[in-house]
């Protein structure tokens, strides 16, 4: 996966360099700059089992600032913002190869280094007893709740 | 033998005969004996439902997860450029503007419809609201709802959106939508049972002509639909995955 770039960042940004769970890098490029979910809006993507990115729809385009073309075939941790402690992630895999629903706040890195906080619910796709990929939705969060998450994840 | 045949309660009363068009028209089509079964209520629905009483249903996007993963319903068809959105309005001389302004102790207006009801408590979740927190008051009608708006004996209405375009337009001139979903891919389905699993090509073979078909392009019209558009398993289970997400 491409590192980050600063042309496509608007305003002043820091810089963080990840180490993903399957060995690849990527250098990130990250903004104070919030996006917020429109009221009544869902983003909905589906994933194979790797947590490649199958299916996005305008929404999940629109809030991630990337082409759809950019996004499909792309693991799902494209959008992951350095705010967001690793434990999260673990323990949504953790839960969904269980087969159980897994909820939880997530602030979401956009291609222009802005950031979106929303609510996700992710599940496995059970077809004829197997798990054949995964199906997230992210909805807006209570302002509330973000600053909840926001205290927790910066203790994990 | 004939077959049972229903349509999820949140239609719109209009279009009651429309639906009596269709099934005069479908029997014909498919050469099998159907009965139309028009229940009151979600709960009355879901009774017949669970007692294995319906063969063939349009079904609300809740009830269809039931009906495909627990009773082996098939999915046929669905309406074309039709989904399924909900909208949440105030009185007009509200002065809630947005969900966020809305607080604890929110008096809601709701009928029954899961799906409605599920969408509409959604998009309260921005606003720090839930089941918990607000006072429900649960009607038959959509258009019960628009009254108890209008008499400000709620603060917000929970409203199909296809049926709150259908209020008359002196009333939805002295109420205002604050939230309209845009999930785009939720829809209601016309589902067949395991009884009439044999007849699925035919009867969506039949749905899918039927605009072409000067008597079936009337009826079609009866029921404000411009089209049938197949709907295969998987954009089923697609759908149902993404219900099941937004159920907790």
């Amino acid at each position: 996966m491409k590192d980050m770039t600063p042309d496509d960042i608007s305003g002043e940004y820091r810089e963080h360099m990840f180490s993903y769970h399957d060995g690849t890098q990527r250098k990130v490029l990250f903004t104070n700059t919030e996006t917020q979910l429109p009221e009544g809006r869902l983003i909905v993507s589906r994933t194979d089992l790797d947590g490649i990115i199958t299916d996005v729809n305008h929404s999940f385009v629109e809030m991630s600032a990337y082409h759809k073309d950019e996004l499909i075939g792309q693991p799902h941790y494209i959008l992951r913002h350095p705010d967001m402690p690793a434990a999260a992630f673990g323990d949504l895999w953790g839960t969904v190869q269980q087969r159980n629903k897994w909820y939880g706040y997530v602030k979401n890195l956009r291609k222009d280094g802005g950031f979106y906080w929303v609510y996700a619910t992710v599940i496995a796709n059970i077809r004829n007893g197997d798990i054949t990929g995964f199906t997230s939705v992210r909805r807006r969060a209570s302002r509330t709740k973000i600053s909840e998450a926001e205290t927790l994840y910066q203790t994990l | 033998m004939t077959h049972n045949f229903t349509i999820s309660p949140d239609f719109n009363p209009d279009h009651i005969s429309g639906w009596y068009i269709f099934n005069t028209w479908f029997q014909r089509a498919i050469n099998e004996q159907i009965h139309l079964e028009l229940y009151n209520s979600a709960n009355e629905q879901r009774k017949a439902i669970a007692d294995d009483q319906i063969e063939l249903i349009y079904a609300n996007p809740y009830d269809a997860t039931v009906l495909v993963r627990d009773k082996g319903f098939i999915p046929v068809a669905r309406a074309d450029n039709k989904t399924d959105e909900a909208i949440i309005a105030v009185n007009h001389e509200s002065p809630i503007l947005n969900v966020e302004q809305l607080t604890d102790g929110t008096r809601i207006s709701s009928t029954d419809d899961p799906d409605v009801r599920m969408m509409c408590m959604i998009m309260l979740e921005p606003a720090g609201l839930d089941k918990n927190n607000t006072i429900t008051t649960q009607r038959d009608a959509y258009i019960l709802i628009a009254k108890d708006l209008l008499k400000n004996d709620a603060d917000i209405g929970f409203f199909l959106e296809e049926t709150y375009n259908e209020l008359s337009d002196m009333t939805k001139k002295q109420l205002r939508p604050i939230v309209r979903s845009q999930i785009h891919v939720i829809h209601h389905l016309l589902l067949v049972g395991p009884k009439l699993a044999h007849k699925k090509n035919d009867i969506q073979s039949s749905l899918l002509s039927m605009a072409e078909d000067s008597k079936g392009a009337g009826v079609l019209k009866s029921l404000n639909f411009e089209r049938w558009i197949a709907v295969e398993q998987e954009e089923a289970e697609f759908m149902i995955d993404l219900m099941d997400t937004l159920t907790e």
